[in-house]
């Protein structure tokens, strides 16, 4: 069976006056129905746009200039914007990160949560109000109904984001696709999210991209992670391989770079450098001038993805070692 | 709300007042003496003087001031001295028009401004924009005496198919109409333009927000992406600069009405201060004065109606 979601090659340029500017390169990766893949990166790495190129949201300038994204049988990169806005909110829905933002402020939350129910399933107001009343109990937010002739600037953080979940999983999508959706929640907050988040995909059954730089987050959430730097995919594996037995070196870099409350002690260790921006002419590895292990031939030549087992990848010259064991290199 | 309309009541008398006293005092210490004008070029001294006595200038200006205030608080504003007409009157039979003219712009120029400012928006940098834009520059930069001017060789003098001046028919029929339409693009263009520009501005700061990705990621089609979820957001600025254009506006019926000799308050303004016609100066200032007042107290109201997190 093809899996609910698979990206393939998908590569994301940004028109400017001067020069074109790749955002996401060769990205490629796939969800399942009921299973939750994590993005993670610093800032800049090209995980959100990646998910705002699943979505056909990307800003003005941008576009996707390669690859393929299939949502079960639909090419989405081969949709028209009306096509597109049939399947977003409905098959495919997404949460973002800022929920003081994200929400109209001269709109009741009644109005915005009913909108997508009256779009994709043709119900009446009435209906829509029942149905939404019914939503935001599901979230977990006290007197609904008083709730819906309320506007955003009346609610809290955590509350509003509730109501972005509530809209978001309104016509129970298929994908849902979550931007740093706790990063400006405080940690209580978060955590509620995240089980309510993790719940509401027990229920529906829906995959989920969750796109994050918090690694905590990572452990908790997460079947499989996709690490991304300066654009391009580094490393993919499953939860446990990658807190175990993380093989490309920006994977290991971010790992020392969490806190762990079990040794006080501890000496958080930082990636020297930062992120190479889109028009960065870096040859060989991208993550070369920032890596501790990085050889001559990183310098010259540009990795494969190495395949480590059928489940991990690493585009990292080391793991050509292991290669010559298995001797299998899926992409360059 | 009621608190809100209660304290700019108690501040627009505040404002009247010192508006009066400031226009009393520009016009009496003025150069310029009513009297002189009043008796001619053939009037002795003593004749100026008997003119002076009969309309109480000979009085020391505070005492003549006071005199006045205690007049409007009984809401009594003079008589001309030009024509002896009391300046209610005065005004009354010349408000209408000015009205007709101040309302008839505004609209031309809130709804050319907005959709102008809309489409540019939409089809930012297009060739549609860069039209609407450089339009919208030219409007505010053209001075609308030169407009008018303009507007009645073409469409009146050569096409002929509007009339010149004048504002005689009632507004609602279709001579009335035609008398409008020159005048208010006149006085509407350099509006239209600020709320063009404005508009474009906004909207453009609206479309990249957050809530709209939102609206976009539920799927929500265009049309109601753009007339519902960014329109009502986007009109909040723009609805400051047409309250505040206002004011400019009843400042322009001045000329306008010059140029189009439209018989309206501005027109009296324009010859009671030739004139040295005092009351009528203090009575037409002190009513644009509380127009401008009133209008901008709507605005605020129209803000708390759209912006949900603005209450009084």
């Amino acid at each position: 069976m093809n899996p609910l979601l698979q990206v393939t090659d998908l590569e994301t340029t940004f028109h400017t006056p001067n020069k074109d500017l790749t955002a996401v390169r060769n990205v490629s990766f796939s969800v399942d129905h009921g299973e939750t893949l994590c993005i993670v990166g610093e800032s800049g790495c090209g995980k959100s746009l990646t998910s705002l190129s699943i979505m056909g949201l990307l800003p003005a300038k941008g576009r996707i200039t390669n690859g393929t994204i299939l949502l079960g049988e639909e090419e989405l990169t081969k949709q028209s914007e009306v096509q597109m806005e049939k399947i977003r909110g409905n098959k495919v829905s997404m949460i973002f990160q800022e929920p003081m933002t994200a929400l109209n402020p001269v709109l009741t939350i009644g109005f915005q949560l009913r909108e997508s129910l009256m779009i994709h399933r043709q119900m009446n107001k009435k209906a829509a109000t029942v149905k939404s009343i019914e939503l935001l109990n599901k979230v977990g937010i006290p007197s609904p109904r008083e709730r819906l002739k309320q506007y955003p600037h009346e609610l809290s953080g955590g509350m509003r984001q509730r109501v972005m979940i509530a809209i978001a999983l309104a016509c129970e999508p298929d994908l849902l696709i979550a931007d740093e959706p706790t990063t400006a929640l405080d940690v209580t907050i978060q955590a509620q999210i995240l089980d309510l988040i993790d719940e509401l995909q027990q229920e529906i059954g829906m995959g989920v991209i969750f796109v994050t730089h918090d690694m905590g987050v990572v452990a908790e959430i997460a079947d499989r992670v996709m690490v991304m730097y300066g654009g391009e995919v580094v490393e993919t594996a499953d939860v446990d391989a990658i807190f175990e037995a993380p093989q490309h070196p920006y994977t290991k870099g971010l790992l020392h770079s969490v806190p762990d409350v079990d040794n006080p002690m501890q000496e958080l260790k930082i990636i020297e450098g930062s992120m190479p921006g889109p028009d960065d002419k870096i040859t060989g590895c991208r993550f070369h001038p920032r890596c501790p292990f990085a050889m001559e031939k990183c310098k010259q030549k540009e990795p494969p993805l190495f395949n480590l087992s059928p489940m991990h990848t690493s585009k990292c010259w080391l793991q050509e070692v292991t290669e010559s064991e298995s001797n299998t290199v899926i992409r360059g | 709300m009621v608190g809100l309309i209660i304290r700019r009541f108690l501040q627009l008398l505040l404002l009247l007042f010192g508006i009066s006293f400031l226009v009393f005092m520009s016009m009496h210490l003025a150069p310029g003496d009513p009297a002189t004008i009043i008796g001619g070029p053939n009037a002795t001294a003593s004749d100026l003087e008997a003119i002076r006595e009969n309309l109480g200038l000979n009085r020391p200006v505070v005492v003549q001031y006071f005199d006045y205030l205690a007049g409007v608080l009984q809401g009594d504003f003079g008589y001309s001295y030009q024509t002896n007409q009391a300046v209610t009157e005065a005004i009354i039979t010349r408000f209408p028009a000015t009205i007709k003219l101040a309302t008839a712009s505004m609209i031309v120029a809130i709804i050319i401004g907005i959709v102008a400012g809309m489409i540019s928006a939409r089809k930012q940098n297009s060739w549609i924009d860069v039209t609407s834009t450089t339009f919208a520059l030219a409007g505010v930069s053209i001075p609308n005496f030169w407009l008018g001017a303009m507007l009645i060789l073409i469409f009146s003098v050569n096409l002929q198919i509007l009339p010149v001046g004048g504002l005689n028919s009632p507004f609602y029929t279709v001579e009335g109409m035609k008398e409008l339409i020159l005048p208010a693009i006149t006085l509407g263009t350099a509006s239209a333009a600020l709320i063009a520009r404005m508009t474009r501005s906004s909207m453009l700061e609206v479309i990249r927000s957050d809530y709209i990705r939102t609206a976009r990621a539920k799927g929500v089609r265009k049309h109601s992406l753009i007339w519902i979820h960014a329109l009502k957001n986007a009109m909040i600025p723009v609805i400051t600069v047409i309250g505040i254009n206002f004011g400019g506006l009843l400042g322009g019926t001045i000329i306008t009405e010059q140029v189009f000799a439209i018989n309206g308050v501005g027109r009296l303004m324009i010859d009671a201060i030739a004139a040295r016609d005092f009351p009528i100066v203090q009575g037409t200032v002190l009513l644009v004065a509380g127009i401008f007042v009133v209008v901008n107290l709507v605005v605020d109201i129209i803000y708390a109606l759209i912006d949900p997190r603005i209450s009084y």
